[in-house]
């Protein structure tokens, strides 16, 4: 499987390279759009399918920009989920003049590193599936995302509690910057929607949590947060069962592990119940996604995983910004940093996961969040966990 | 003659025990005074009026209302510490070397009695059984745990510290630490290939998760709790009979005395004919054998483990084993109830002394601080002075 497809990706770069040299010829000229994701390794599955996504999204709309006389290609690249793979892609992809945009990646260690490069060669990108802050926090003209961020889950999570008529919650976090950061947007908005923040701790505890629930359970919150990831917070779920808590506990995508209800069994869906916050959910919960998800899987055979929805609308919007900016530069070959002007600049675009606007650094200007509850304490039927509610929510500026 | 053998037995079976309650009762006391008398003189003070605030309960009544659940956690990880601070001190005593491969010893018990009650799980024969044979197999559990962590101990000894037994002090030390990072890969490495992970997770099975209930206080904010696990339970009463069992062979059996014989005079005791490699072997099998026991009770209370499992439960035992004088048993045992009590006093007090301004994470600074407290005053720890009773 993976030699196929690196031989297959050879081929095309390939090919591409060899219709690059052979059409230079005047008014058209080939444009390529890049995509960078593990095609190879264990995150493939979904690596693979945002580059299926960007790939449906060519064929269906490079329609503007054939008319316009321009021979439009996907170059696909596979980053392995390594930082040190993307980067060196990311090389390739500045150097090849074709190329007007990249959709990628998946995994945040890899999107920082390498979107340094396209910022260097002003090349712009459009992100399907990095939630990390700094993604966008560099400020960076050329990098843009259409998910969520990791820092707002903590005013999700605290939203969500506030429409369930929690009135008192316990704050916990794990020390780490990701769960720290996120337990702290929560307290901020807890305390704004009126909740009594009967406590704040943070510990690196992975077995123990004797002395952190005696004080916990004198307060008796109506609801817990723990900021952090599921083989930490699994365990301290378990035991507060154990040690008789009752109430509502909600976490972060650092939970989302069908390994959490392997550490908490029952305790999970016990009492009050388990609820974690997403930035992502997959394509059937966008309303947008009906001919998406049967066009997927007529061509590809089954049906999109994660973020497939988004390579899709990452690479529209790529397409969308390619033209504007051919347009503008009188039906030529647009410059690189037009594009990447263009893609900022797009105005309530309809994607099929949402309207799209970017704010002044690359955010959405309102992302989508999903908050999903264990449903079962049964680890095979973790990715049936149904989606309590979605929230449309800004980033901070 | 044999009412005196007899006499002796009995002597050796019950004194720790005995020493067990002191320890536990007398600590828990002392503790709880000063929890007391602390709450009582901050009445009406700002930390009083927040927390009143907040849970609708004062100092005073929050400390009272608290005290029997904590007492009950810190006597289950007292006695875990203690368990595992034995391996550190009959090493230490004998060798006076510090074995800090030690939590890896552990951490290896932990993995091979949770492997093998995985393995059960998976052949599906610890669904739905009876109690009967859930703590049949618990025990098993525990005994291969202490069989494999014991034969690793004893050969940890035969190969990377015997060689170095006549080398400086600080050789044999670094060469534990070598071990101990070695074990720590060594069994990342193993479970990784042979499972594809190396967070394992104790199996459920049994009536280990039931909580006995003892009572509750109700209070404003809520009825307070007070009940035991009964795995809880299992981890005091295995904990205790290791020490009871431990103590007996030290100091009631023929090896025991050949063990003391070992500790108080290595040349001398060679020369009456005592094998000292044989009994400095066997020293590390008991040793780790307990190790490893505390590992598999430290996996089914905590559920729980990676390969690094061993860093910080091995680091506070050693932490008690000087807490309570290294070298010496019941001084283990002391330090390990009065760490375990420290550790969860504080806690459970510390943020709402504190107006939630140092929470439970720093409850270690606190019990080590007290450490250190107690360290300049008795150098030699708790128990120190009774080189007498020296494994």
């Amino acid at each position: 499987m993976k030699r196929t497809l690196y031989a297959l990706s050879f081929l095309v770069a390939l090919s591409m390279l060899l219709t690059a040299c052979g059409g230079g010829g005047a008014g058209g000229g080939v444009i390529k759009v890049a995509t960078q994701s593990p095609l190879s390794g264990g995150q493939s599955a979904i690596g693979v399918d945002i580059k299926n996504g960007a790939e449906l999204a060519l064929e269906q709309l490079k329609g503007p920009l054939e008319e316009m006389g321009f021979t439009v290609q996907l170059a696909p690249y596979d980053d392995q989920a390594n930082p040190d793979q993307g980067v060196a892609n990311a090389k390739q992809i500045v150097a090849d003049p074709a190329i007007l945009c990249i959709v990628g990646h998946y995994n945040s260690g890899v999107q920082i590193p390498s979107s340094e490069e396209y910022h260097n060669a002003g090349l712009g990108n459009v992100s399907p599936a990095n939630t990390n802050p700094k993604v966008t926090t560099r400020g960076y003209l050329e990098v843009n995302r259409i998910v969520g961020r990791d820092d707002v889950q903590g005013v999700v999570a605290a939203d969500f509690a506030a429409s369930q008529g929690v009135k008192s919650v316990y704050v916990l976090h794990d020390k780490t910057a990701y769960g720290q950061g996120i337990a702290e947007f929560f307290r901020i908005e807890a305390e704004a929607k009126g909740m009594q923040v009967l406590g704040f701790e943070g510990t690196e505890e992975k077995a123990n949590f004797d002395a952190l629930l005696t004080p916990l359970l004198a307060a008796n919150p109506e609801a817990v947060f723990f900021g952090g990831i599921y083989d930490q917070i699994a365990v301290f779920i378990k035991q507060a069962r154990e040690k008789g808590y009752m109430g509502i506990f909600v976490s972060d995508d650092g939970f989302d592990s069908p390994e959490a209800v392997n550490i908490a069994g029952e305790a999970i869906v016990a009492g009050g119940g388990t609820y974690y916050s997403t930035v992502a959910g997959p394509a059937l919960l966008y309303p947008g996604t009906a001919k998406f998800q049967t066009d997927f899987a007529a061509k590809y055979g089954a049906g999109p995983k994660p973020f497939a929805a988004q390579g899709y609308d990452s690479m529209a919007i790529c397409l969308k910004a390619i033209e504007n900016a051919a347009k503008d530069a009188g039906n030529k070959m647009p410059e690189r940093a037009a594009v990447a002007n263009a893609i900022r600049a797009l105005k309530d675009y309809a994607g099929i996961t949402g309207t799209i606007n970017f704010n002044s650094i690359g955010d959405l200007t309102t992302a989508k969040y999903f908050v999903i509850q264990v449903a079962s304490p049964d680890p095979a039927k973790w990715n049936d966990n149904p989606v309590a509610e979605t929230l449309d929510i800004a980033p901070p500026q | 003659m044999l009412r005196r053998f007899g006499s002796v037995y009995l002597r050796e079976l019950l004194r720790p025990l005995g020493q067990m309650i002191v320890f536990v009762l007398g600590s828990g006391f002392v503790l709880s005074a000063v929890m007391v008398v602390l709450a009582l003189l901050m009445r009406g003070s700002a930390a009083d009026k927040a927390l009143l605030a907040r849970n609708g309960t004062d100092l005073l009544t929050f400390t009272l209302s608290n005290l029997p659940q904590v007492l009950i956690d810190s006597v289950t990880l007292g006695f875990v510490y203690a368990a595992i601070a034995l391996g550190y001190s009959m090493v230490y005593g004998v060798l006076e070397f510090i074995n800090f491969a030690h939590s890896e010893i552990f951490a290896t018990g932990a993995f091979i009695g949770v492997e093998f009650l995985i393995i059960l799980e998976g052949a599906g024969r610890l669904d739905g059984i009876g109690n009967l044979l859930a703590y049949t197999w618990l025990v098993v559990a525990i005994i291969l745990g202490m069989l494999g962590a014991g034969l690793l101990a004893t050969g940890v000894e035969r190969i990377a510290y015997r060689p170095l037994r006549g080398a400086p002090r600080l050789v044999p030390l670094i060469s534990a630490i070598g071990v101990s990072f070695f074990l720590q890969d060594a069994i990342r490495m193993i479970e990784s290939l042979t499972t594809g992970q190396f967070h394992r997770i104790i199996p459920t099975f049994g009536n280990f998760d039931q909580r006995i209930m003892l009572g509750n206080i109700p209070l404003s904010s809520g009825p307070i709790l007070i009940g035991i696990q009964v795995k809880s339970v299992i981890v005091i009463v295995a904990a205790m009979l290791m020490l009871i069992g431990l103590n007996f062979l030290v100091n009631a059996t023929k090896v025991g005395k050949a063990i003391r014989a070992v500790a108080a005079d290595r040349p001398t005791a060679s020369l009456m004919g005592i094998n000292v490699n044989r009994i400095i072997s066997l020293t590390f099998l008991v040793g780790g054998a307990l190790g490893g026991a505390a590992g598999v009770l430290y996996a089914l209370k905590f559920t729980r483990i990676d390969p690094f499992v061993g860093f910080f439960p091995g680091l506070k035992a050693f932490t008690a084993a000087v807490l309570g004088g290294i070298g010496n048993l019941t001084g283990a045992l002391l330090g390990g109830v009065v760490l375990g009590m420290l550790e969860n006093f504080a806690g459970a007090y510390l943020s709402a002394f504190t107006m939630g301004a140092a929470g439970a994470e720093y409850k270690d600074i606190l019990a080590f601080a007290i450490l250190i407290l107690v360290l300049i005053f008795r150098p030699s720890g708790l128990l120190g002075e009774q080189v007498g009773q020296k494994a």
